[in-house]
């Protein structure tokens, strides 16, 4: 399973900078809002869906390497974090389901933790 | 792709129109740079063989023969009068006529590329004309050298491995610090003042240590272990702390030693800090997803062993080690 398939099959809205989603492979997911349980919880390639939408979700995302963070609930992330983001080569998605709806799709298209 | 087509702002700056980001210099196909910055001159063959047109066809065919190449431009008082190639010895061959001149069988329609052009000008004639090689005229339109699609090839895998070696050259250099300065004992300190409440920055220092580390060489597993330890402990400084206060990394190659040291409020009891859970944090922090009370735990689990010393009113030094296999800081990566 890709990331491009991911997105198709979400509906999800790309807010970072398009590039070739079909060479990333998530290896599995992690939903917390809670950025300590994420630092221990979410492993590198995954995916790491949240309500949360402030600049430090960044750095968590990239320090962990995670493959994509997918913010739920239409929560928008500022130009700031989009920049940053895109300086830091993380992929930043957006939905208006809840995380819980999001987990569910994820793990019925094959997605584990 | 026209041939004399201007580069657009997304070819100049980046395929996506937007200015390249480290992700994407690395992504760039190196060899579609190439194509625009290696210059024709700089890839064909100067080493030239040429036939004046009133020679024989035979005699053609031993200069090929010999040479081991399949045409040879015709040079006529140092004037580039055509190009003679096998086809056209096969043509003359059908015709028994092979005791002929040059000059009867030669190809005279001149396409030419000029010497400093881009490879990609030559590689778009190639397709557009179908032909095989292409003599290189300069300014004055005199033959300067030939180019074939073997040379660009031989040249862009030349241009590739130089790219290579730099990069291995680099990344030596910064692996081998520590075999390469020669103390009792070499250490490497980064420092980096934090400042309270400023959460525009936080994680910036973390993210600056993990990409040093993996920069010297660091096993990425031990450099995550870091990442996630420094991260939790920068973010304490910015929530917690009154004025901020410093971040610092010591790396040695048998262990990597990180710290923060405050000076204040301090805490009054370092045994409930260090319970699951245990959190101080304000509403505001944590809505933003901090004070999860998981923070000290978090690095409690990535580092061999850690010390909190704090004293209310004075400060706080917490000091994280891990301890780094041998072999590790010498350029090897893993998983």
């Amino acid at each position: 399973m890709n990331l491009q398939q991911i997105i198709e099959r979400l509906e999800l809205d790309l807010l970072t900078d398009s590039r070739d989603f079909t060479l990333i492979h998530p290896e599995g997911g992690y939903t917390s809002d809670l950025l300590s349980c994420v630092m221990a919880g979410a492993k590198s390639k995954y995916l790491w869906v949240t309500l949360q939408a402030h600049l430090n979700i960044v750095a968590v995302a990239s320090l962990l390497d995670v493959a994509a963070v997918i913010i739920t609930e239409n929560a928008k992330p500022d130009a700031a974090t989009i920049a940053k983001a895109n300086e830091q080569g993380m992929i930043l998605l957006s939905t208006s389901m809840p995380s819980f709806e999001v987990d569910g799709k994820l793990w019925e298209m094959g997605i584990r933790s | 792709m026209s041939p004399n087509r201007i580069r657009t702002e997304q070819e100049i700056h980046g395929r996506r129109g937007r200015p390249i980001t480290d992700q994407d210099a690395h992504e760039i196909n190196r060899v579609e740079e190439l194509s625009y910055d290696l210059k024709i001159h700089e890839v064909m063959s100067k080493n030239l063989h040429t036939a004046s047109p009133d020679i024989s066809l035979s005699d053609v065919l031993k200069i090929l023969r010999v040479n081991r190449i399949s045409g040879v431009p015709v040079v006529e008082d140092e004037k580039l009068v055509g190009v003679i190639s096998i086809e056209d010895i096969v043509r003359a061959l059908q015709n028994n006529d092979l005791t002929e001149t040059v000059g009867q069988y030669m190809t005279r329609e001149l396409v030419t590329v000029s010497n400093f052009e881009s490879i990609v000008k030559a590689m778009q004639t190639f397709a557009e004309k179908h032909v095989g090689r292409l003599p290189v005229v300069n300014e004055e339109k005199k033959l300067v050298g030939m180019i074939t699609k073997g040379d660009i090839t031989r040249g862009i895998l030349v241009a590739l491995q130089k790219d290579y070696k730099e990069e291995e050259v680099r990344r030596y250099r910064a692996s081998h610090l520590f075999e390469d300065i020669i103390s009792d004992r070499t250490t490497l300190v980064l420092r980096y003042n934090i400042k309270a409440q400023n959460f525009t920055l936080g994680g910036t220092a973390s993210s600056n240590i993990k990409r040093a580390l993996l920069r010297l060489g660091a096993d990425a597993q031990i450099a995550r272990r870091c990442g996630i330890a420094v991260y939790e402990a920068e973010m304490n400084l910015i929530i917690h702390t009154t004025r901020g206060g410093i971040l610092k990394l010591e790396v040695e190659p048998h262990r990597i030693t990180m710290s923060t040291t405050d000076d204040g409020p301090g805490i009054p009891d370092v045994h409930q800090v260090l319970q699951p859970g245990y959190s101080t944090a304000t509403d505001q922090v944590r809505e933003m997803g901090f004070g999860a009370g998981m923070g000290l735990v978090n690095i409690k689990r990535c580092v061999d062993s850690m010390e909190l010393e704090s004293t209310v009113g004075k400060g706080t030094k917490l000091i994280m080690r891990i301890h780094v296999p041998a072999e590790n800081f010498n350029g090897r990566k893993e998983g």
